[in-house]
C-alpha cells in the first residue's frame, strides 16, 4: 500500500512538471500552429537563471522566501527568452508553418549548446529549500515533499490558466483562436498579439518546470529540456491541442503509467507504455482527449 | 470604373494551390440596399468575399468609402466598418452565445446589444449557452448579431440560408430585409427567392470572373439568362484534376 | 541530365581515387588526402551524405516529416552489433538481420504512425524513436552496454576492415553505400510510385481523387527509407567500430533535419551537400576554438564558438531565414539576382 501510495505521488509530481511544460506547448500550438521545439530552451534557461539567481540575486537564497525570488527571476527569464524568440524569429514566418518549425528545432540545437558553453555539460547542484528533502508521512508511505511542491504548483498554474482563459478578454481571444482564427481577424481583432502572450506565458510556465525539475533531480544539465520535452509533446497530443484542461487530465494518466509501468515490470517499460498509449488515442481519437482535430 | 460605389473591388486575383480561382473580379457596392453576388458552385463566390477580407492572399484593389484597403491585414479591413457573416456561421462552438458576442465588441465604438437583442430576441434567452448546442438557425442568428453589433457600414453576407428549414429562411429574409434598409449588404446567395425579395443589384461570377452586372430584377425576369447563368442544365464540363 | 550523369560519374570516380593523393590542405583536414585521420573524416561525410539522402525522400520528397529516423540507423548498428558481438553470429549474418529489422521494424511502426498526418505523425515518430533511445539506455539483458555502448568483437571484423591502414577501405565502403542510395533514391523517385509521392507531398487530396490511396505510397516510402537508414547504421558500425546510444537520440535525427534543410528540401544534390558539410562542421568546428584569432576573443564570445552545434543552430535558422532553398537552390536564386540585375541595367 505505501508503495503505491509513493508510486502515485511521484506519478503525480512528475505529470505535474509535464503539465506545467504541456501547457505552454498546447496553447502555442492550439492558437498559433507553431510545434515549438524551442519551448525545451526555455525550461532550461528557467532552470539556470533560478541556480544563477539563488548564488547572485541579493534577497534570493536557496532557502524560503530567498528560493521563491530565485525562482521568481527564472520565470521571468524564461518569458523574456519567449518573447523575444516569438517576436523576432517566429512572427516574421507568420503563414510558413513548416519554417517555423525548422527555426524553433535551429534554436533547440543552438540554446542548448549555449547553455552548455557557458555553464558545462555536466549536471550542476541545484539549491533544495531544506524542507523540500525532508519527508511526510502519508497512509503509512515517506512521501518526499518536492512530490507536494511540484503537484501544488501545477494545481496553481492551472487554476491560474482557467481563470485567465474564462474571466479576461485576452483569454477568449485565446479560446476561440484555438478553434478559428481566421474568424477572430473577421472580427477586428490583431490575433497577433495574443500569439505573443501565448509564448510569453509558454516561456513563463516552462521556466517553472525548469525551477522545479531542479528541485526534483537535483541538478540542472543542458539536455534536461530535451528529455522533458518529448514527454511533453506526448502529453500534449494525447490530451488535444489548444486545450489546457485536457493536457491536465493527459499528463496525470502518463505520469501514472510511466511510474507504475516502470515499477512493476522495469525501466524502459513505462516510457514504451507511454507511447502505446500514445498511438491508442490517435488511432481511436485523432484530436485527443479534450482538444480538436489535429 | 463605375462612381459613387461604397466598396469598389478592381482586378482581384486569387490563386491557392495552382488553381487560379478569381481571375481578375471588378465589382461595385452601391452605399445602399442588398448587391447580391450569384453564380454556379465553385464560381468563386465565396473566395472574392474572403479576398475582400484579406482572409486569402490576392492581389488587386479594394476600395471602401475611398480608401485603399488591399495592403492592410484583415483585423484592420474589417475594423474599417466592414461586418461578416460566413458561410459555416463561424459561431465559436465552445465559447457561449454572450462570449461570441463580446469578442465582436470594439473599444471605443457603440455596441449596438440593443439592437441585435431586439432584432434576435433567442440570442439574449440563451445568452449562456454554448453556441456549438445552438441550432442552424440559432447559429446564424448569432453570426449576424455580431456583424450587427458595431456600427459596421457595410455586411459581407456569405449564404445565410444554406441547410435552413423554410421556416427560419423566412427569418432570416426578414432580419436581412429590415437591416438593409439601414447598412448596405453584399449578399452572396444561392436561394433566389429571397434574392428576388430583398436585392436591389445582381453580380453574377463564373469560373472567377464577373458575367453580369444588373439591377436585380431586370435579371430574374429574364428566366432564359437565369438559367444560362446560374442554372443546372446547361453546365459545361469542369476541367479534370490533374496530375503534374 | 545527361550533363548531370556525367558530373555524377566524375564525382564519384573523383572520390574513388581520391585516398591515392597525398595532397595537403592544412586546416581544412588534420593531415594529407590520403592519411587514415582525414580519411575517416571523409568516410563519414560520406556516411551522413547517403543518411541525409535517406531523409530526404521521407520529408523531402514525400512530405513526411519525422523525428524518428535515427532509429532506423540504429536499429542497423545495435541488431548487427549485437548478432555478432552478443550472440556469436557471422558478419553476413548480422548483416542479413540488420536487414530484415531494417524492412519488418519500419512496416509494423510505420503502419501505425502513418494513421495521422502531420505534426500527429511527426510526433508518433518521435515517440517511438524516443522508446528506443530508453531501451538502449536501459541495458536490457547487457546487450546493448547501455550508457557506454557496445563495441563490436574485433573476431568478427573481416580483415579488410580492420586496423588503421585499412581505412581506405572503410572510405570506399562508406562511398559504395552512398552510391548506393543515390541510385535507388533516384530509381524510386523517378519511378511511378515516386512521382505519387511527389503529389502526396504537394496536394494529398488530389492523390486520393485519383483513386490512389495515399496510405500504402507513405508506407512505402517509409520503409524504403528507413531500410536505407538501417543499411546505413551497419556501415556506421562498421566505420566506428561500434555503436554507442547517441545514433538513437532526438538530436541525431534532428542532425538529419538540418543537412536536409541546409542542403534544400527535396534536391538530391541538394542532400549529399547538406550531409557532407554539416558533419565536416560538426567534426573540424570543435578545433576552431583552437584558432589564435577565436582564443583570443573574450570567453563569452568565444565558448559558443567552440560548440558546433551552437553554429550549426544558428547556421540553420539563417538558412532557414535567407536561404529558403537552401544550398542547392543558391544557384537558381544567383541567377535571377544576376538577370534582374542585367534587366535593369
Amino acid at each position: 500500500m505505501s508503495t503505491v501510495v509513493l508510486l502515485t505521488l511521484t506519478g503525480l509530481g512528475l505529470g505535474a512538471l509535464y503539465f506545467l511544460v504541456a501547457a505552454g506547448l498546447s496553447l502555442i500550438f492550439g492558437l498559433a500552429d507553431v510545434l515549438n521545439f524551442a519551448h525545451g530552451v526555455f525550461l532550461s534557461v528557467g532552470a539556470y537563471a533560478t541556480w544563477w539567481a539563488a548564488g547572485h540575486v541579493p534577497g534570493a537564497g536557496p532557502d524560503g522566501v530567498g528560493f521563491l525570488v530565485a525562482v521568481a527571476v527564472g520565470m521571468l527569464a524564461g518569458t523574456v527568452v519567449a518573447v523575444v524568440v516569438e517576436l523576432l524569429l517566429i512572427r516574421p514566418l507568420y503563414a510558413r508553418p513548416i519554417e517555423q518549425v525548422l527555426v524553433t528545432v535551429g534554436l533547440a540545437l543552438a540554446g542548448v549548446a549555449l547553455l552548455q558553453a557557458y555553464w558545462g555539460a555536466d549536471a550542476l547542484v541545484f539549491p533544495k529549500p531544506s524542507w523540500t528533502q525532508e519527508t511526510t508521512r502519508l497512509l503509512g508511505a515517506s512521501v518526499p515533499n518536492d512530490r507536494f511542491v511540484l503537484i501544488g504548483a501545477a494545481v496553481l498554474v492551472l487554476v491560474a490558466l482557467l481563470v485567465f482563459l474564462r474571466r479576461t478578454r485576452f483569454g477568449l481571444i485565446v479560446r476561440a483562436g484555438v478553434e478559428d482564427r481566421a474568424m477572430v481577424t473577421a472580427l477586428g481583432i490583431n490575433v497577433r498579439t495574443a500569439f505573443t502572450l501565448v509564448f510569453a506565458i509558454g516561456g513563463a510556465a516552462a521556466a517553472l518546470a525548469g525551477a522545479l525539475a531542479g528541485v526534483y533531480y537535483g541538478n540542472v544539465s543542458p539536455g534536461q529540456g530535451t528529455s522533458m520535452l518529448i514527454f511533453a509533446f506526448i502529453v500534449v497530443v494525447i490530451g488535444g491541442m489548444g486545450s489546457v484542461v485536457g493536457s491536465a487530465l493527459a499528463a496525470v494518466v502518463v505520469g501514472l503509467v510511466q511510474q507504475f509501468a516502470n515499477y512493476y515490470t522495469m525501466a524502459g517499460v513505462g516510457e514504451a507504455s507511454v507511447v502505446l498509449l500514445l498511438a491508442v488515442v490517435l488511432l481511436l481519437r485523432p484530436g485527443g482527449l479534450a482538444g480538436r482535430a489535429a | 470604373m463605375t462612381a459613387g460605389g461604397l466598396l469598389e473591388v478592381a482586378d482581384l486575383h486569387v490563386r491557392i494551390g495552382g488553381s487560379h480561382i478569381l481571375q481578375g473580379v471588378d465589382l461595385t457596392v452601391a452605399a445602399g440596399g442588398v448587391t447580391a453576388l450569384l453564380g454556379r458552385n465553385g464560381a468563386g463566390k465565396t473566395t472574392t468575399i474572403k479576398a475582400i477580407l484579406g482572409l486569402v492572399p490576392r492581389t488587386g484593389s479594394v476600395r471602401f468609402d475611398g480608401a485603399e484597403l488591399a495592403h492592410l491585414p484583415t483585423h484592420l479591413i474589417v475594423r474599417r466598418g466592414l461586418g461578416y457573416a460566413p458561410e459555416d456561421r463561424g459561431v465559436f462552438t465552445a465559447l457561449t452565445v454572450a462570449e461570441n458576442l463580446r469578442l465582436a465588441e470594439r473599444r471605443g465604438a457603440r455596441q449596438r446589444y440593443d439592437l441585435v437583442f431586439e432584432l434576435f430576441p433567442e440570442l439574449r434567452k440563451r445568452s449562456a449557452q454554448p453556441a456549438g448546442t445552438l441550432s442552424g438557425g440559432q447559429q446564424q442568428m448569432l453570426a449576424l448579431g455580431r456583424a450587427l453589433l458595431n456600427d459596421n457600414r457595410m455586411l459581407l453576407v456569405d449564404e445565410p440560408t444554406k441547410g435552413l428549414a423554410p421556416r427560419i429562411v423566412t427569418e432570416v429574409a426578414g432580419v436581412l430585409e429590415r437591416v438593409a434598409s439601414a447598412v448596405p449588404i453584399l449578399l452572396v446567395e444561392q436561394n433566389l427567392g429571397l434574392v428576388r425579395r430583398i436585392a436591389g443589384q445582381v453580380v453574377v461570377i463564373d469560373q472567377g470572373r464577373v458575367v453580369h452586372t444588373s439591377p436585380a430584377a431586370s435579371l430574374l425576369a429574364d428566366t432564359e439568362r437565369v438559367r444560362e447563368l446560374l442554372g443546372v442544365a446547361t453546365r459545361r464540363p469542369e476541367p479534370s484534376a490533374e496530375l503534374k | 541530365m545527361r550533363r548531370g550523369w556525367i558530373v555524377a560519374v566524375a564525382g564519384v570516380l573523383l572520390l574513388v581515387i581520391l585516398p591515392y593523393s597525398t595532397l595537403t590542405l592544412p586546416g581544412l583536414f588534420p593531415g594529407a588526402l590520403n592519411s587514415p585521420g582525414t580519411l575517416q573524416l571523409l568516410a563519414l561525410c560520406l556516411l551522413f551524405a547517403g543518411f541525409a539522402l535517406s531523409y530526404d525522400l521521407l520529408f523531402g520528397q514525400t512530405g513526411l516529416l519525422s523525428f524518428g529516423h535515427a532509429l532506423y540507423v540504429a536499429a542497423g548498428s545495435y541488431s548487427a552489433n549485437i548478432a555478432v558481438t552478443k550472440l556469436g553470429w557471422s558478419l553476413p549474418a548480422g548483416i542479413l538481420l540488420a536487414v530484415v529489422v531494417g524492412v519488418v521494424l519500419p512496416a509494423a511502426l510505420g503502419a501505425v504512425a502513418l494513421r495521422v498526418q502531420g505534426i500527429a505523425f511527426a510526433m508518433v515518430t518521435l515517440a517511438f524513436a524516443q522508446v528506443g533511445s530508453i531501451l538502449v539506455h536501459a541495458d536490457p539483458g547487457r546487450l546493448t552496454g547501455g550508457e557506454e555502448g557496445l563495441s563490436l568483437a574485433p573476431a568478427a571484423t573481416p580483415g579488410f576492415l580492420a586496423g588503421v591502414a585499412n581505412t581506405v577501405n572503410l572510405y570506399w565502403l562508406a562511398l559504395a553505400y552512398l552510391v548506393l542510395v543515390a541510385v535507388i533514391v533516384r530509381w524510386a523517385v523517378d519511378s511511378e510510385p515516386g512521382r505519387v509521392w511527389q503529389a502526396i507531398r504537394e496536394n494529398e487530396r488530389r492523390v486520393t481523387v485519383l483513386g490512389l490511396h495515399p496510405y500504402r505510397f507513405r508506407l512505402l516510402a517509409y520503409v524504403l527509407a528507413s531500410l536505407l537508414a538501417t543499411l546505413g547504421g551497419v556501415v556506421h558500425l562498421l566505420l566506428q567500430g561500434g555503436s554507442t546510444p547517441q545514433i538513437t537520440t532526438s538530436n541525431f535525427t534532428l542532425g538529419l533535419l538540418v543537412m536536409v534543410v541546409l542542403g534544400g528540401l527535396g534536391s538530391r544534390w541538394g542532400a549529399i551537400l547538406g550531409g557532407v558539410l554539416y558533419t565536416y562542421l560538426d567534426h573540424r568546428l570543435a578545433a576552431l576554438g583552437t584558432w589564435d584569432v577565436i582564443a583570443d576573443l573574450p570567453r563569452a564570445v568565444r565558448a559558443p564558438l567552440s560548440e558546433p552545434l551552437f553554429v550549426l543552430g544558428v547556421l540553420f535558422v539563417a538558412v532557414v531565414y535567407f536561404m529558403p532553398g537552401g544550398l542547392a537552390g543558391l544557384p537558381a536564386r544567383l541567377r535571377s539576382r544576376l538577370a534582374e540585375r542585367s534587366g535593369n541595367a
